[in-house]
Parts: C-alpha cells; sequence; structure tokens
C-alpha cells in the first residue's frame, strides 16, 4: 500500500491516465449496463432524431439509439485494436528477435520481407490484404497486422544486436548458458520495456487504423455497432443529423488521445535507459 | 622446476583474422603459442589493440581460431560445437573487464552466481541462496549481497561477485580479461590480493591480461609480451624487469610510472605509432618503432625461441643459442 502510494506520488501523469484508460476499458466490458436500449433495436418511426431526453445521443437513420452504439462501439473497437496489437507485438518480437540474434540468412529474409513491407504505404496494402480477404472485422485485424509487425521487428532486431555484443551476454555464454536459456532470460528482459511502450503508444493509431478500415467498408459490416462504420452510415446525414458523425468522432478522438497519453507516460515510468532503478520495473522487483 | 608443473591449456600457432572492409583483413592475432600449467599465472601484456582480449577469447571459446589449434589437456576445444562445446565450458571460465557491463542488470546477485551450476544442473533453485552466501564470503564480500542487485554496488564488489561467479563451477583455467583496469588502485591491489589466495587455495590455473606492467609482473607466474598480434617475449614474472631482452619490452618497462622512480632520468616513450593490423609489414612487426632493427628484420619475421629455461623471445638480436648479435 505504502509503495503503490509512493508509486502514485512519484508518476502522477501516469496515475490519472492510467485510470483514464481504465474507465475507457469499463465502458466497453460494462456496456450491456450503460446502454439505454439495445443497440441493433431497430425502430423506424424514430429514424433520426436529435439528441434528447430519451436518445441521449439521438437516433441514426434506422431509428438505433445512437448512444448505446456508441457504447457497444468501444467494445468492438476496444477489443480489436487490443487484439492487432498483441499480435504484431508478438509476432515483430518474436521474428526480432530471431533476425537480430541468430543473423544470417534468417536475418536477411524476414528483413527484406519487411523491406518490402514498409515500402508501400501501410493503409493501401492494407486495403489490399482486406480486399483480397473479403470484409470483416477478423480480416480488418488481420490486414493491419500483415503491414505493421515491421516497425516491432526493427526495432526489437536493433535492440538485439546492441544486446549481443555486451559483455552478460558473452558471460552468459561462457557459464554456459544454452541459446534459449539466453534468449528468455537475457535478452527478452531487456527488449520488453521499450516494446511494451511501442505497443502502448500504438493502441490509439490500431483504433484509427481498424475505424477507417471499417469507414472505407473493408472492416466491420452492418449492423455492427462500430465507430468507423458508424461514421460512414452517418456520412449522407453530415448537414441535416450532424450528431450521426460527431458522436462516434467524439468516441475515437478521447479513446485515441487516453490511449495515446498512457503510452507516452509509461514510456516516462518504463524508460529503459533508466538502469539505475527509479523506474516501476526495478520498484517491482525490489 | 618445469618437471612438477602440469600443462592445462596449449595454444598452438593460433591465428585469428578478422574480414575488413574493401576485402582486407584485420590480423588480431598472428601464430600465438602460449602455455597454461596448473596452479599457474600466464599474464599477458601489450597495447590496446594487440590482440590480447582475441586471444583470450578464443582460449573461452567465445570466438574461433583461424588457424592452429588450442589443446586442453590435449584435446583440441577450438573446433567444439553444440553440447560437448557446453560441456567443456565448466573448465574454463572468465572475468570481464568492466564490472558495470558483465551482469544482466535484471538479474540479483544470487541468481547471477548460481545461474552456472543451474545451467549445469549442479544444483537446486531451493539452493541458491545458500550456495551464493558461500561464494560471497569466499570473495570476501558479506553473504547478505546475495539479494542485491549489482548496480547498487561498487566497482569493486561487482567485480568479487565476476569473480565469485567465475569460481562457482570449480574451473580449472580463469581468464581475468583486465579485470582490475576499471578499478582504482587501492582497490585493485586488494582484489589482486584475493585472486593470489584463491590461486593457491584452489590450485586454478590464470590467465591474467593487464596493460599495467607492474602489475602484471607481481602476479604472474610467466609473463607474454604481445604486439600487433604477436607474442615477442615470454618470461618468468620475477625476471620481468631485469632480464628482459626484447626492445620492445625494454621499451615499456621504461615507459612505466612509479612514485619512487628516479625523476632525473628522462621517462622514455615508444617512437610513433604502432602500424595498423589491417595491413602487416613484412618482417618483424616492431620495426618500424624498433631502436636497434637490423637490416633483417625488414624481411624475416623472427620465430620465437628459448633462449633460456623458461623465457622465449622472438627477435633477431638474439641467435639461436641465446648470445646477442
Amino acid at each position: 500500500m505504502e509503495k503503490l502510494k509512493n508509486f502514485v506520488r512519484k508518476n502522477p501523469a501516469f496515475t490519472v491516465f492510467f485510470l483514464l484508460t481504465l474507465g475507457v476499458i469499463a465502458i466497453a466490458v460494462f456496456a450491456p449496463v450503460l446502454a439505454t436500449h439495445d443497440p441493433y433495436e431497430a425502430v423506424l418511426a424514430d429514424a433520426v432524431q436529435p439528441p434528447g431526453p430519451e436518445h441521449w445521443f439521438g437516433t441514426d437513420r434506422m431509428g438505433r439509439d445512437l448512444y448505446s452504439r456508441v457504447i457497444y462501439g468501444a467494445r468492438t473497437s476496444l477489443a480489436a485494436s487490443l487484439a492487432l496489437v498483441c499480435i504484431i507485438m508478438t509476432a515483430g518480437t518474436l521474428l526480432g528477435i530471431l533476425a537480430g540474434w541468430f543473423g544470417g540468412i534468417l536475418d536477411a529474409v524476414i528483413m527484406r520481407i519487411s523491406d518490402m513491407m514498409i515500402s508501400f504505404p501501410g493503409m493501401v496494402l492494407a486495403l489490399a490484404v482486406a480486399g483480397i480477404l473479403g470484409a470483416s472485422m477478423t480480416n480488418a485485424v488481420i490486414a493491419i497486422a500483415v503491414v505493421s509487425w515491421t516497425k516491432y521487428a526493427r526495432l526489437v532486431r536493433s535492440l538485439v544486436l546492441k544486446i549481443r555484443e555486451r559483455d552478460y551476454i558473452a558471460a552468459a555464454r561462457v557459464t554456459g548458458s544454452t541459446s534459449s536459456h539466453i534468449l528468455w532470460k537475457y535478452l527478452l528482459p531487456n527488449v520488453l520495456p521499450t516494446i511494451l511502450i511501442t505497443g502502448a503508444t500504438d493502441i490509439g493509431s490500431m483504433i484509427m487504423e481498424i475505424a477507417a478500415l471499417s469507414f472505407l467498408g473493408f472492416g466491420a459490416k452492418a449492423p455492427t455497432a462500430e465507430w468507423g462504420l458508424m461514421l460512414n452510415e452517418g456520412r449522407a446525414y453530415l448537414t441535416a443529423a450532424p450528431w450521426l458523425m460527431i458522436f462516434p468522432g467524439l468516441a475515437i478522438f478521447i479513446t485515441v488521445v487516453v490511449f495515446n497519453l498512457l503510452g507516452d507516460s509509461l514510456r516516462d515510468v518504463l524508460d529503459p535507459r533508466d538502469e539505475q532503478g527509479n523506474g516501476f520495473g526495478r520498484k517491482e522487483n525490489e | 622446476m618445469s618437471e612438477t608443473r602440469e600443462l592445462i591449456l596449449e595454444a598452438k600457432h593460433v591465428t585469428k583474422r578478422y574480414p575488413a572492409s574493401g576485402d582486407r583483413m584485420l590480423t588480431a592475432c598472428q601464430d600465438v603459442s602460449l602455455k597454461f600449467y596448473k596452479g599457474k599465472t600466464l599474464g599477458i601484456v601489450g597495447e590496446s589493440g594487440c590482440g590480447k582480449s582475441t586471444f583470450m577469447r578464443m582460449v573461452v571459446s567465445l570466438e574461433q581460431p583461424d588457424e592452429g589449434e588450442i589443446l586442453f589437456h590435449g584435446r583440441d576445444i577450438s573446433r567444439l560445437k553444440g553440447r560437448e562445446l557446453r560441456q567443456h565450458r565448466q573448465k574454463i571460465q572468465m572475468v570481464f573487464q568492466d564490472p558495470a557491463e558483465a551482469f544482466s542488470p535484471k538479474m540479483k546477485v544470487m541468481d547471477i552466481i548460481c545461474e552456472p551450476l543451474l545451467n549445469f544442473k549442479r544444483i537446486r533453485k531451493s539452493e541458491k541462496e545458500a550456495v551464493a552466501r558461500k561464494y560471497l564470503e569466499m570473495v570476501e564480500l558479506p553473504g547478505d549481497f546475495a539479494l542485491r542487485y549489482p548496480h547498487s554496488m561498487s566497482g569493486g564488489q561487482r567485480q568479487r561477485v565476476g569473480i565469485a561467479r567465475a569460481l562457482v563451477l570449480e574451473p580449472e583455467l580463469i581468464v581475468y580479461d583486465e579485470a582490475t583496469s576499471a578499478l582504482d588502485v587501492s582497490v585493485q591491489k586488494t582484489i589482486v590480493e584475493l585472486l593470489v589466495k584463491l590461486q593457491k587455495e584452489k590450485d586454478i590455473a590464470y590467465g591474467f591480461i593487464c596493460h599495467d606492467m607492474a602489475l602484471v609482473q607481481s602476479l604472474s607466474h610467466q609473463v607474454a609480451v604481445m604486439y600487433l598480434g604477436s607474442i615477442m617475449e615470454v618470461l618468468p614474472g620475477e625476471k620481468v624487469a631485469s632480464g628482459c631482452r626484447h626492445p620492445y619490452t625494454k621499451a615499456m618497462i621504461d615507459a612505466v610510472f612509479d612514485l619512487r622512480m628516479d625523476f632525473d632520468k628522462p621517462i622514455k616513450s615508444i617512437e610513433s605509432e604502432a602500424p595498423s593490423p589491417l595491413d602487416l609489414p613484412a618482417g618483424c612487426p616492431f620495426q618500424n618503432r624498433c631502436p636497434r632493427c637490423m637490416e633483417i628484420c625488414r624481411r624475416e619475421k623472427p620465430a620465437l625461441r628459448q633462449i633460456e629455461e623458461d623465457h622465449q623471445i622472438a627477435c633477431h638480436l638474439y641467435g639461436q643459442q641465446g648470445e646477442q648479435r
């Protein structure tokens, strides 16, 4: 308890953004409690109503309650972007460690593939992949994962190249550590803080990309409550019923900002350059 | 004396080259032959970049020599791979130069010291703390340090942890790669005393890299002087000051600073820079800086030959029988 207090006092920004993030996640988790209506129940008689006491954010052209749809949209967007970040983080870290540690042909193959991915504009390639696979949330996640893992692979590879020349890796080899032991016990823990920071800052942009794919019709399919898709549905009514775009847009904006700020403050807490032990990772161990 | 010595490791004509830019080769070690004896210390001195660290990294199997062989009790260890290499590593351990770099920042002292034993399944995880305490006390540190992180310790304390890690596997040979040069002089002295004590107790052979002539001769039974990847002279430690013959060794002795030195005598330094190991000159590597360079030195590289018992030299000034030309 004392430790927690100390930690909060040392990292006020992180604590605030962490609580905000928890709030966003809580909205997604407790969506059925928070929603006032069934997000999929269409009452055509109530179509395109402005915000009011019955429908807080108004209704869309099918007469569905927009507030409930925005709340449920948090589930789709968060689940998809968290899954996405986990996938690219794991895949990128794994490939980066393999490329950096073993080098040679493996390194060349992995890095040339990643060069190829980088030479295309990411969104265009994701569109192509999503187009081939067909529109669905899972395919959108796959499409973005295919173009986004390279960043992590490059980052991890460069970190591994730096760490592998350190004396403590040589010492580990002299004392008879197996390669897998060195990868697991030496490389991964030293690479992880940087990766976690990058991952946390990436959640925001991943939410954006998924929303963008859905907006373009390559992600979530109607009638799913998804922010990007809701933006697209409201597009035709922009002048007549602006709330159809304002509220999903605000939802995206707030979520992205919260996750970006969390990522930034996490950097201050987990700074990998901080080897003398003021950071969170060290505190936990001591 | 030589009859009682037991040969542990012998390097024979070891050469190591690294590819450099523009298809050139950097020769780090050239035709190095040295012997390590049980319970004895072999010191290697030389300027930075002369290949002494590369040689030791080959001895501990971190690098593979391009030519020559390294015999450990008669078995060539330079080509070992996989499981055999891993099993062999228990016999030769190493202490690194910079104690701040030699440990993972995420590991406790206890884990650092016991890792070698756990690697070879010699102890169980539950015995870790007790074993760590035992070895910490052996290197004269309080046993409570087992629970600390290396970054909360001083340089000298960390280096003792490094020594403890090298000791746990009970190796036959420990290589110290400038293990004292990152420490200040008073700490250096206590570490060296500890090393000597441990060697007497456990009869371990030491390979000690250093560029401090005074330190190395006080600690080593044999001293090898290296220059530009080649061994110039090998002689007993107590004879370094009085009995050295090679112009390079003499020049190095003359360049040693000491509080009790005679300040009226000019301090001699060696003229000019060492040639690049990228394009080694034909003949003696020391030719362009040697005050007594002769015609033959530019043509032919002198071989290492025995001039007295335990005294080898690679210089054209000394002929087959050791008399001066």
